[in-house]
């Protein structure tokens, strides 16, 4: 298990804006009458793109009205499931993989490079405050290892110059072009295709 | 080499495009209607036939897990609930189903909710695939304005809605009865079986839980005939398979073939070959990190089913292939996949809970040469409390990776960690202060 804590600082009040209650009250009515519970992880992502990147126990308690469930339950899945960013994690959360796939390519240097460009720590804010990188379990993106996620994005075939590159345009406030950085298409052999040559070549 | 027209996944590379025009194309959406109406004992007798095994770790036959669905509807509907929550490390094959084929398995959808009768259907996918979840919903959507999905959906007279749920990073939610917990709105944390959730599972009501590429298929396997995936692979473990073939390789990637293909083929046709030649392969994990590992000589002959792995005490899980040459330490590897289920146990089960720590703690220690003598065994031995003493088979999981290690690496184990626990030689590490010993000394 990960030992998570909610952040110390926290602010006082949560409410959703008028685009994440719509896009809630969308949600619910995908679960049958009475089952508004099930709603319970789409909320808590909603309001974690709201609340720039984070989940203030404010919103866990709105939520719980919200849905009418009890708070501690809201507070045990936003404890229990690791995408839930309990404290500050700024504007770019970057999460590297170093799971044995990724491990086994290199994913160390990845580490490296967000060492070098973000903070000498894990979960630890940039200088400015808009970024901040950790590692983390497999992705699901092992055949383009290494590999690491900025927000919902994915960056594949990365080595430590590519990630820096990457780092340096986050860190001015730009996106970087998501997918394979070694010009590879999506998860075919790179150079060595030998299956569906005719659709390829149509 | 599997010949391309028995390719199940056309689209695997995106060459052509995922939305329904292409899709048609392809074959999918053609004749739904034809299908549905050879009624539901024709196309649960068919996927029997076809022999077609649950292709999300455990292999459990497919047309026997939809006929256990209650015949008639009773006061509780039924659920369709698909497993798309990928995060076995090695494993990446549902993702490319989810973005570049999804009409293959909205499709697979409607025909097993008609199946087993269900009018709405789950699929829920890790939150890391947000992007590909995406893709999904658009295809979600295109169907339902092409009249594909909702109120008699595709003409077939069956009303179905389709409807995603996102995970929010947690391997254990890839457990059939965690998913259903995690879509009830709880942690995930596996339930006791029985009851199956075939009986009471979403919500209480009969649930039939599949993985993407089980569902995936579906639809060409009925169309093409139970006979013609079953006359794929062999006997038991028939059919096309997406490997996902990582780690030390010349060309990782994904590709569709042939059940009980040679691994060596795999290897060496599609993923270029091992790094430094295949005279530096060192292990191989055939089925994702849960399965045990196959040293290199083993891998000369190995081909890759089910039945086969199982022969050597492993599993083709997943089919996530993971490739390790001689220059990775093999013991920090299998520690990193320790430190995985350390960090992934749901910690409802105490032997799994504190024992995928001590696992992951030991291992590390072992990496580095810290370890004694005696610890070995005592690996060994907290495996075997682990595996079969938890609910849910994550216990089997997290264990069987070290039962590898150290049925095929014991002797490296052991070269590099011979400290002597004897506590006058060594008694500079504090947690091999034998308390006895020192009482003695000082006596």
């Amino acid at each position: 298990m990960s030992l998570r804590r909610p952040a110390k600082d926290q602010p006082e009040s949560f409410e959703f804006n008028a685009s994440s209650l719509e896009a809630a009250n969308v949600i619910v009515t995908k679960y049958p009458k009475g089952k508004q519970q099930s709603a319970v992880m789409s909320l808590l992502y909603i309001a974690q793109k709201q609340n720039n990147n984070w989940i203030p126990l404010a919103a866990m308690k709105y939520i719980a009205k919200f849905l009418d469930m009890p708070y501690i339950k809201v507070y045990e899945v936003a404890t229990f499931y690791t995408m839930y960013n309990l404290a500050p994690v700024g504007k770019y959360l970057v999460q590297v993989c170093t799971t044995t796939p990724c491990m086994i390519r290199g994913a160390n240097q990845l580490v490296e490079a967000c060492k070098e460009k973000i903070s000498e720590n894990e979960c630890e804010l940039s200088n400015d405050k808009s970024c901040s990188w950790m590692e983390v379990e497999c992705l699901g993106a092992c055949v383009n290892a290494p590999m690491m996620q900025i927000n919902d994005d994915y960056y594949e075939d990365l080595d430590k110059q590519k990630t820096l590159d990457i780092l340096d345009k986050i860190l001015n406030g730009e996106t970087p072009k998501p997918g394979s950085y070694r010009g590879r298409v999506n998860n075919e052999p790179e150079n060595n295709r030998k299956t569906l040559m005719d659709l390829k070549n149509a | 080499m599997l010949k391309d027209q028995d390719r199940i996944f056309q689209n695997l590379y995106n060459d052509k495009g995922s939305d329904v025009s292409s899709s048609k194309e392809r074959g999918d959406w053609v004749n739904t209607k034809e299908i549905t109406d050879k009624g539901r004992d024709w196309i649960i007798n068919e996927i029997k036939e076809s022999q077609l095994r649950g292709r999300g770790g455990a292999g459990f036959p497919t047309g026997l897990k939809w006929s256990f669905a209650p015949k008639e509807v009773g006061s509780r509907p039924h659920y369709l609930v698909i497993n798309g929550d990928e995060s076995e490390p090695g494993t990446c094959k549902d993702r490319d189903i989810l973005r570049f084929e999804p009409h293959k398995l909205i499709e697979g959808c409607l025909i097993a909710s008609y199946a087993v009768q269900a009018h709405v259907c789950y699929i829920y996918i890790r939150g890391e695939y947000f992007v590909d979840g995406q893709k999904l919903q658009a295809a979600i959507d295109e169907a339902y304005e092409k009249k594909l999905l909702g109120k008699n959906a595709a003409g077939t007279g069956w009303d179905l809605d389709i409807y995603i749920h996102y995970g929010a990073g947690a391997y254990i939610c890839g457990e059939e009865t965690a998913l259903l917990e995690s879509i009830e709105g709880k942690k995930g944390q596996p339930r006791l079986k029985p009851p199956f959730p075939a009986l009471i599972g979403l919500y209480g009501c009969p649930t039939i839980i599949n993985n993407v590429e089980t569902i995936a298929v579906v639809p060409t396997i009925l169309r093409r005939g139970g006979k013609w995936f079953a006359s794929l692979g062999r006997e038991k473990n028939t059919g096309t398979k997406i490997f996902c073939i990582s780690g030390n390789v010349n060309t990782p990637c994904n590709v569709e073939e042939e059940m009980n293909i040679p691994l060596k083929e795999l290897i060496e046709v599609h993923a270029g070959g091992v790094i430094g030649g295949w005279e530096n392969l060192q292990a191989v994990i055939p089925g994702g990190s849960s399965m045990p590992l196959i040293p290199k000589e083993k891998c000369e002959t190995l081909t890759m089913d089910f039945d086969s792995l199982m022969a050597e005490k492993s599993g083709l899980g997943t089919a996530g292939i993971v490739v390790i040459n001689k220059d990775q330490d093999i013991i920090k590897c299998m520690a990193r996949i320790a430190r995985f289920y350390k960090h992934e146990s749901c910690g409802q089960c105490t032997p799994c809970r504190e024992g995928s720590g001590w696992m992951w703690r030991m291992l590390e220690r072992m990496a580095n040469g810290d370890a004694t003598k005696d610890e070995v065994d005592m690996l060994g031995d907290v495996t075997n409390q682990i595996a079969g003493h938890t609910i849910c088979a994550f216990g089997e999981g997290s264990s069987w990776p070290v039962q590898g290690l150290l049925r095929h690496f014991k002797k490296e184990i052991e070269k590099r960690n011979n400290l002597d626990p004897v506590v006058q030689k060594k008694n500079n590490i504090p947690y091999l202060v034998d308390q006895h010993l020192l009482d003695k000394k000082n006596a």
